[in-house]
């Protein structure tokens, strides 16, 4: 891996708010044409680690270097190659869908013609051009973000950041936005995302990491992620409440990589789900309902941190 | 068919347009043109209270008062009508007011309620550009309501001297010895009570006791100083000795002198307002 393709180094990279330290210390590379993710609960400082990207929050301390510039000094020169999707929308809901991007077109530096051209076609693209005359007012939350995101690329970005691009959607209306950004991603464009939703993070991201309490717990693509902190097979147990305590103890005699005991459910991580019901039945268990599924990226950050991501 | 769409092309594109920045007046214009596109759906209403405000103020109080005035002697106006020491003041009062519009609710409509400065500052535009080209927008619907309200003043009869061209450039310096500073304070916002405060307890004591309506020598000698000390007394003054023909150029100077200092403060808190508000 040649320096020329890393876009974006961190190292040690710090964000404190007074006493409050939102990014501990976190490294990453971003590699050309990958899709990154920053996957974590709320709070756990992954916006923060965006906006330092985006060049509006200065790093407390540490290394970032951004198209092998420097956030502080050259801001402007990084964030006109930048495209942007915040977790908020900040469209002009006063202006109609075609001036939004003229707009923001216009502050790039773009000219007219140019920003014509491309509106026709962005629009076209995220499945808006019969709104192209009217006001952002009246326009879903799944136009608005789809709008966000052309208005994003207006200026053709070399990184595309989207902070939580689907929070606050209808399953609907995400499948419409993940279907766009799988499009971008076929396309080579380069994606950085923050997210709270293991499925969001399995489905787009190349590469991601796990972010917990302002820090890095680990790193990897979805598959090896899962590879190193989970098994390939999890079997979930539903007993009745009364019987749940005293089934946990028992299961302990079933050979299982390990073992979670959650406040309604018992999950073993297991090579193989069918074989481990087996097991739990040779040992004269009934479970209410079971449950045999592949290990997920919730089940990584379970293991890391243990807690679940959507609590 | 979908075609495939040009994004992202990972290499230089001539016509991405310029990828660095360009010189820091260009920078505030891409934000004054915003404004521009968002003035297009308002402006025509904005032309109308322009045109209506000095006419109701200038018939009711220059004439309808003024003619009760001039009947008990003008010797106190300095021997013109009520109507010419009037309209200068009313004309300075007014870009108080266009200024302190602009410089409140909208900047903290940009802030807080549309975000669209927060859309902004994620472009190449730095959160001064952003300051500035909405000072620009500020100082463009100054130049228009002076320029209205000079008209107007014209067809009123109010005028005494071919120097009353340059109550429009002072009366945009008035206005933005009020916008520079407010707007450095508007950004700070989360809430607009503060502007009522503002408006209630800032604006309209001084429309009402700063020489706009009458010299301010008929105020009690004690609380003189404060007025002379206020913009807008500084601002009515000025507009007054251009519309009458009375200016000399050491007042002018004072004057200019007083008002450029506000907005030149105002420009340099906001500098920092902006920046600490939109990079956190």
């Amino acid at each position: 891996m040649s320096d020329a393709d890393i876009l974006i180094r961190a190292r040690g990279l710090t964000k404190k708010f007074g006493d409050f330290t939102a990014v501990d210390g976190i490294g990453f590379e971003l590699r050309r044409g990958e899709a990154f993710g920053f996957l974590g609960p709320n709070g756990a400082g992954k916006s923060s680690t965006m906006r330092m990207i985006g060049c509006v929050s200065p790093p407390t301390g540490g290394e970032l270097s951004i198209l092998g510039m420097d956030p502080v000094a050259d801001g402007p020169a990084i964030r006109s190659r930048l495209g942007v999707v915040p977790q908020e929308d900040t469209l002009d809901v006063e202006l109609t869908v075609q001036e939004n991007l003229l707009v923001y077109g216009r502050y790039f530096g773009l000219p007219r013609s140019v920003i014509a051209a491309r509106t026709s076609w962005l629009l076209d693209f995220v499945q808006l051009t019969d709104r192209t005359n009217d006001q952002v007012e009246p326009l879903s939350g799944g136009m608005r973000r789809r709008l966000t995101i052309a208005r994003s690329l207006i200026n053709e970005p070399q990184v595309l950041l989207l902070d939580e691009p689907t929070t606050g959607l209808d399953p609907q209306a995400r499948h419409v936005v993940w279907d766009r950004l799988f499009r971008l991603k076929q396309q080579g464009v380069t994606l950085v995302l923050t997210t709270h939703y293991m499925d969001e993070a399995e489905q787009l991201c190349d590469r991601l990491v796990v972010m917990d309490r302002a820090k890095v717990a680990a790193e990897g693509s979805p598959r090896e992620l899962i590879a190193t902190y989970s098994t390939p097979e999890v079997l979930e147990l539903r007993f009745r409440p009364s019987e749940h305590d005293q089934a946990a103890e028992k299961l302990a005699d079933v050979p299982a990589g390990r073992r979670e005991v959650l406040a309604d459910r018992i999950l073993l991580y297991v090579p193989d789900g069918d074989v481990a019901l087996a097991a739990v039945r040779g040992i004269g268990l009934e479970p209410l309902t079971s449950l045999v599924r592949r290990s997920t990226l919730e089940d990584v950050f379970l293991r890391l941190t243990g807690r679940r991501l959507e609590d | 068919m979908i075609q495939p769409v040009p994004i992202g092309r990972q290499s230089p594109d001539p016509a991405a347009g310029p990828a660095g920045p360009a010189g820091p007046w260009s920078m505030a214009v891409r934000e004054f043109r915003f404004w521009l596109v968002n003035y297009r759906r308002t402006w025509r209403g904005s032309i109308y209270s322009s045109v209506l405000n000095p006419v109701l103020y200038l018939g009711a109080m220059g004439l309808g008062l003024g003619t009760l005035v001039d009947a008990h002697g003008t010797a106190g106006l300095g021997g013109v009508s009520y109507l010419a020491f009037l309209a200068p003041g009313l004309l300075a009062a007014t870009a108080m007011q266009t200024a302190m519009g602009e410089s409140t609710y909208p900047v903290l409509a940009s802030v807080k309620w549309l975000k669209t400065y927060q859309a902004a500052a994620a472009t190449p535009l730095r959160p001064a550009d952003l300051f500035h080209g909405h000072l620009m927008f500020t100082s463009m619907r100054l130049a228009m309501n002076c320029t209205i309200f000079l008209v107007v003043m014209t067809a009123f009869g109010a005028l005494r001297s071919a120097w009353a061209l340059a109550t429009i450039p002072a009366g945009i310096l008035t206005g933005l010895a009020f916008a520079a500073p407010i707007e450095a304070y508007a950004v700070t916002r989360s809430k607009d009570q503060g502007f009522a405060m503002l408006f209630r307890f800032g604006m309209i004591p001084l429309f009402l006791f700063s020489g706009t309506f009458f010299p301010v020598t008929q105020l009690p000698a004690w609380i003189r100083p404060v007025a002379y000390a206020t913009p807008l007394w500084n601002g009515v003054a000025l507009c007054r000795s251009f519309s009458l023909g009375t200016v000399s150029p050491a007042g002018a100077l004072l004057h200019i002198g007083y008002l450029a200092a506000f907005a030149a403060i105002g420009l340099a808190v906001g500098d920092r307002t902006y920046r600490r508000r939109l990079y956190v």
